[in-house]
């Protein structure tokens, strides 16, 4: 009798296949119907999910060597830049308020995408996807792991950053962001992977990291450029991945194609209002600039996603809706925002300031058709204000999109002077929107936005004081309650970066010359 | 179709029901040419308070910080109501001048067009 080896090492397609495809089988004590019942719901067709590409040929022994070594040379830095002062390095303080926005909005995405495709990777009958979804599942988690790491260091040195999580579940402009994940949450799986797979991270992905990770390396910010690099490797798998199911949807039934379509529609809309901050952190709010948010999305979206798109036309897809309508907002995006975080200062986590005389030079250049006319003259207005001692703040709340909740500040599409109001019915009730992109996402599906948790209204129902005060009190004051229930401290936090600790400290360590930006 | 859900027939909770505001309802107000004010506004309101109490003791309150307030020639103002011509009665209450839960309503001051002219 002969023995048969069985230490051989299998092939990489042996391996691949054996640690993917045969990983998954057919149930028959219950129903596969039963076993996965959330991959039916939306209508989407699936005739052969044998038909799937593996986007990548990754196996889990594989990812779990290259995500090692990955984290071994990020710690590595991120303990030389901590035992190096690292965070003297960066351009000026008021860099670090980009930091604070990435943290309390963008990090604690991450870590709703783990959890995304976590029950992606439960729901999807297909074992293919199953386990493309289990693997970014980990990569989020990690992502979302090593950012806050990262920025943890500017946290012993910089307010603002010590209660993300805590921020992100209640504070009004970060509903912004956790509003777009929660509605891809609580959509199916197919929904779910069209929204962030596509969506995000194939045709918006660019426009969220090129400014975040050439910002902080332009801006002295070594921390934040190691993370970005170490997430790298792990968001062009998942592009791929946006890429890959799209197709498959759309060569598995014809009938698939107007339930796509209208994903791509309503989620390049849901995103591109999210990327609202981003065009503010781009053109504000770092001191030294990298480009500008209308560069960025002419070189992003106009040129990458148009050919991806033009790709994509023999499937009958067409560019998503209103893509036109963010084209003409590009010149007013981040003027619009940053005007939106100047108006409430006062309730913010992080520090808005006027620019400085270059500063509005470079903003005069980079949008000559709308920054002298339309938005110098307020910011000069608040410059004289604040010079005498009176900083100006909106002392009303403000009214708020039902979709994606950002204060109606955006302009009609053909009309910068006017603010752009949409409105339906629904039940008999009044509903506002601030674009015709978010009014037809209502319209699509009113049952669902119609629970939506808007922080203004939120505010005024008494669900935003901490547990300890009664509202019916005489002498009760709103807003500092409020803020206290945000976790954001009154006269650190937020505020006019000028009057702000974040800057006094800085001119202690520093030396009180001017900014590195306006030396360099 | 209302809402694409697992369970057929799924409602869920009006977050803004009128009934939560304990009285009140919600009124947005918005001034045009004025952008300075990065949106219109979100205030609560009882339904019984007269428009002309909302211009005389609200409104300073909401947008007096403009240097142009002062000067609105009330004589002259129109409004809106959502995207129609609207014409309150001062002297009538927010409801019986047609204000419903959420009604959206915006100022024009002919001849007051912000900073400099600059719609701000």
């Amino acid at each position: 009798m002969t023995a048969t080896p069985t230490n051989r090492r299998l092939g990489l397609k042996e391996k691949y296949a054996l640690l993917t495809r045969d990983l998954g089988w057919d149930t028959t004590y219950q129903k596969m119907d039963d076993v996965f019942p959330y991959d039916s719901f939306e209508g989407i067709k699936i005739h052969d999910w044998d038909r799937w590409e593996d986007p990548f040929r990754l196996t889990m022994d594989a990812y779990w060597k290259f995500q090692g070594e990955k984290e071994k040379k990020l710690y590595a830095i991120i303990d030389a830049f901590q035992q190096s002062n690292g965070q003297l390095n960066i351009s000026d303080a008021r860099y670090l308020n980009a930091i604070k926005v990435f943290l309390t909005g963008v990090s604690p995405l991450e870590y709703a995408a783990h959890r995304g495709y976590a029950m992606l990777g439960r729901g999807l009958r297909g074992v293919g996807p199953r386990i493309a979804s289990q693997m970014q599942a980990i990569d989020e988690l990690r992502h979302a792991q090593t950012q806050v790491h990262t920025i943890s260091h500017y946290n012993k040195y910089f307010n603002g950053l010590h209660d993300f999580h805590h921020m992100h579940d209640r504070l009004w402009y970060l509903s912004v962001p956790k509003s777009y994940f929660d509605d891809a949450m609580s959509a199916g799986p197919f929904e779910f992977i069209t929204a962030i797979s596509f969506s995000f991270e194939y045709v918006l992905t660019n426009l969220l990291f090129m400014p975040f990770m050439s910002g902080a390396a332009f801006n002295g910010d070594m921390a934040t450029v190691t993370f970005g690099f170490s997430a790298q490797s792990d968001e062009s798998r998942h592009m791929t991945l946006g890429l890959e199911v799209v197709k498959f949807m759309l060569e598995q039934d014809p009938e698939n194609l107007p339930i796509v379509q209208k994903w791509i529609d309503k989620w390049f809309w849901r995103g591109y209002r999210v990327l609202t901050l981003v065009a503010m952190m781009m053109d504000y709010m770092l001191p030294k600039r990298v480009m500008s948010w209308a560069e960025a999305w002419e070189i992003y979206f106009e040129n990458n996603g148009g050919a991806l798109f033009g790709d994509l036309a023999r499937y009958g897809v067409r560019m998503p809706k209103y893509h036109e309508v963010a084209a003409k907002e590009k010149d007013r995006l981040s003027h619009i925002a940053w005007g939106i975080f100047y108006n409430y200062t006062h309730a913010a986590a992080f520090h808005t300031w006027v620019p400085s005389g270059d500063e509005m030079a470079w903003l005069s250049h980079k949008y000559p058709a709308t920054f002298d006319e339309l938005y110098r003259p307020r910011l000069e207005h608040w410059d004289a204000l604040e010079k005498r001692g009176e900083r100006w703040v909106n002392n009303a709340l403000p009214m708020l999109c039902q979709v994606c909740q950002v204060p109606m500040a955006f302009t009609e599409p053909d009309d910068a002077t006017r603010i752009c109001q949409r409105e339906s019915s629904y039940h008999g009730m009044k509903f506002h929107f601030c674009s015709d992109g978010c009014k037809d996402i209502f319209d699509g599906e009113p049952e669902k936005y119609v629970q939506a948790w808007l922080p203004v209204h939120q505010i005024f129902q008494g669900n935003c004081f901490p547990e300890d005060v009664d509202p019916t009190a005489p002498g009760f004051e709103a807003l500092p309650e409020v803020l206290r229930y945000y976790h954001v401290a009154v006269g650190q936090d937020g505020g006019d970066f000028n009057a702000s600790p974040d800057k006094h400290n800085w001119e202690r360590w520093t030396g009180p010359a001017t900014p590195k930006a306006q030396t360099a | 179709m209302p809402v694409i859900a697992l369970n057929p027939g799924y409602a869920g909770a009006t977050a803004d029901a009128e009934e939560r505001f304990h009285g009140q309802r919600l009124l947005y107000i918005g001034w045009a040419d004025h952008l300075m004010f990065c949106s219109p506004v979100c205030i609560p309101v009882s339904s019984a308070m007269s428009f002309g109490t909302l211009t005389e003791q609200v409104l300073p309150s909401l947008y007096g910080s403009h240097p142009d307030f002062a000067t609105i020639d009330w004589q002259r103002v129109e409004w809106r109501h959502g995207s129609e011509p609207f014409a309150p009665d001062p002297a009538r209450s927010l409801a019986d001048n047609g204000l419903v839960h959420k009604s959206s309503i915006t100022l024009h001051t002919p001849g007051l067009r912000g900073l400099g002219g600059s719609h701000n």
